[in-house]
């Protein structure tokens, strides 16, 4: 029978199924953060359990930190705890731990796919709803609750039920400053943040299949926000190429054997989704968004569409905007550069081409945080540094920092942030916060304008 | 746990749609280590202003409002994965929480704190907004046996979907981690099987 990629990792995932009820599905990689994990910790304790495979299990802070000095114990004695209750609960169950400043620590869904900790063919979890990034490796990845995250930590299982399968196809050539993230948000303003609810996502077509394995990740990452329980892309040389040789990827001939198995790990030809999404790189423009739901967003050029629908609170207010209006040539107050969709090292390749030579806009605020330790050295590597240095910008250390604001990163309310990050919630990075989500191309326009900006136009602006 | 078969509760309605996790509770409440205590904070910034004294129009401020079903405009729940969510709801008092949609995870955590998604009709879930604008103190009855949702101001009902095995987790009490715990000769078998 013809299979999906979904299925065929799903299928030899499946410990026992039962009638009318959920699928008991075997994990075999499971993250950890300070924030979703204590109270799972806290559950086998009270049962008088042990975790079942502790090596299938690596642990690390990320909401929490701060974003500078990270030598130093963290100031917020709230966070502190919250982040020492991690550190105690890897030592005492004995899991694999990268540390706030460990040279592998950084954002779980930057550090995981960049150690070689998620592979393709595997189902990954995390007490987080972004642990889709990781499908973007040709693996079946989705958030948990905490309750979900005990499950694994004792049986390493999950219940499950079968989610049904979706297929985006995107074909096309993406015009210049048009990326990964515009496509996402182009994605969900078509189908809507509950549009793929229920439903588990595999991004197909030449497009995808064009796109970097950061690019991938990306696309991957904001599936949730289309309410899908996961996203995922076939692996292909690109793939093998990203993996091979990291820290913690199969080697020598235990890499020769699993590649072989990696390759069959493709949708059949003749099998068929449950929905089927069809859109044109070329209708793709940069995307901003205007409301307080990654739904709401248009191309950046675009005015303000009216609003749908009967019951719906009043996000235009929240963010100070009416309908019809032209979000270019707004003054912004903040700009974000990171979080798990994007903080790689690509992104800041991005926002560095564009803001080379210039400067920063004198009242703007921009916080630029590496996903990770190793996209940090990879930076000054590169000599992006310099650049950003030059142009007057400061590199901050890893960390979820802005994208929701747990740490002291915080946009202040009224205040206007073009952030890269993946939620427009109210109050999401900080309290009356006002966020407007966007690709590192427009949150680089926007960073060395002031204002909303049109990167494709930056230099006839200039 | 606690077991739940039928349940006849006024309802506190919230006829916003989207209603993300950032809104049921805050990420800066997530904070803690433990479960308890999350319902203080539920829908925090739309229930208290800066000073933290409540905001007179916030229906969970209102005391005509009284209740343990809460009932909310269409894919609530969206957002972030933390249990925390459902932590803040089952803190609060609710028992169930009734909408048109459900988001996925949001739906999973719910279940595993006892607390039951309802889903219903986009016009069964507009009729209650309608019956409760008439009836602050109207009531829903949730028969989780028969899975039959009734509106006791216009005496409609529905049917909901539950799967058999959640239903009876609901009526017996016990949970997942139970269940599982209970097959490790299979996940054993499996192990040894794909090693």
């Amino acid at each position: 029978m013809s299979k999906t990629l979904f299925d065929k990792i799903w299928d030899k995932h499946v410990v026992t199924t039962m009638e009318d009820g959920p699928t008991q599905l075997y994990i075999d990689r499971m993250y950890c953060h300070e924030v979703t994990s204590p109270q799972a910790f806290e559950g086998l304790r009270k049962r008088g359990l042990n975790v079942f495979r502790p090596k299938q299990i690596t642990c690390m802070p990320d909401h929490n930190i701060p974003t500078i000095h990270q030598d130093k114990p963290i100031q917020d004695p709230v966070s502190r705890n919250q982040v020492d209750t991690l550190t105690r609960n890897a030592c005492d169950f004995g899991l694999e731990y990268y540390p706030m400043g460990h040279p592998l620590n950084g954002v779980i869904h930057v550090a995981g796919p960049e150690n070689g900790l998620s592979l393709p063919g595997m189902t990954i979890v995390c007490g987080d709803s972004h642990t889709s990034t990781h499908g973007a490796l040709g693996a079946i990845a989705f958030g948990i609750g905490t309750s979900e995250v005990e499950m694994v930590l004792a049986t390493q299982c999950v219940l499950q039920p079968r989610p049904k399968t979706m297929r985006i196809s995107v074909t096309g050539k993406l015009g210049k400053y048009v990326g990964a993230k515009d496509m996402a948000l182009y994605i969900i303003s078509k189908i809507g943040t509950g549009g793929a609810t229920g439903y588990f996502v595999e991004y197909a077509g030449d497009t995808v299949q064009s796109l970097s394995m950061e690019g991938r990740l990306t696309l991957c990452n904001l599936s949730i926000e289309s309410g899908a329980r996961g996203g995922m892309i076939a692996p292909d040389e690109t793939t093998f190429e990203y993996v091979k040789g990291r820290e913690f990827a199969p080697k020598g001939e235990k890499w020769e054997r699993i590649l072989a198995y990696w390759r069959t790990l493709k949708t059949d030809a003749a099998a068929v989704f449950d929905k089927e999404f069809e859109f044109r790189a070329e209708d793709i423009q940069p995307m901003i968004t205007y409301g307080t739901n990654p739904g709401m967003g248009m191309s950046i050029d675009d005015a303000i569409p009216a609003a749908t629908g009967t019951l719906r609170a009043t996000p235009l207010q929240y963010m100070g905007f009416v309908e019809g209006e032209r979000l270019i040539g707004k003054p912004v107050d903040y700009v974000f550069l990171g979080s798990c969709t994007n903080g790689r090292i690509e992104d800041f390749r991005a926002f560095a081409s564009i803001v080379k030579g210039k400067k920063k806009a004198p009242d703007i605020v921009a916080w630029l945080v590496p996903g990770s330790w190793q996209v940090n050295r990879q930076i000054r590597e590169e000599g992006l540094d310099k650049i950003l240095e030059e142009a007057g910008f400061e590199i901050r250390q890893p960390g979820c920092s802005a994208c929701l604001a747990m740490n002291d990163d915080k946009v202040p309310a009224g205040k206007y942030a073009v952030s890269t990050s993946n939620r427009n919630f109210e109050g999401r990075q900080g309290p009356g916060a006002r966020t407007i989500l966007a690709g590192p191309f427009v949150a680089a326009a926007a960073a060395i304008t002031g204002k909303i900006t049109d990167p494709r136009k930056l230099n006839i602006v200039l | 746990m606690e077991k739940f078969k039928k349940l006849t509760s006024p309802i506190i309605p919230l006829p916003i749609e989207n209603v993300d996790t950032d809104q049921i509770i805050p990420a800066r409440f997530l904070k803690a280590t433990t479960r308890e205590g999350f319902g203080n904070n539920l829908f925090a910034d739309w229930r208290y202003e800066k000073d933290g004294t409540p905001k007179k129009d916030f229906v969970l401020n209102n005391p005509v409002y009284q209740g343990t079903i809460l009932v909310a405009g269409k894919n609530f729940g969206s957002g972030s994965s933390r249990e925390h969510a459902a932590w803040a709801i089952a803190g609060y008092g609710f028992k169930v929480v009734v909408s048109s949609f459900f988001a996925d995870i949001f739906k999973n955590n719910a279940m595993n704190n006892f607390v039951l998604p309802v889903v219903v009709s986009e016009s069964f879930l507009a009729e209650i907004f309608e019956s409760v604008k008439k009836d602050l103190k109207m009531t829903l009855t949730v028969d989780l046996e028969n899975q039959q949702i009734t509106n006791n101001a216009t005496g409609k009902f529905e049917i909901f979907v539950i799967n058999a095995y959640k239903k009876e987790c609901f009526l017996k009490g016990f949970d997942d981690i139970d269940y599982l715990l209970s097959k490790k000769e299979d996940i054993l078998s499996y192990e040894q099987t794909n090693n």
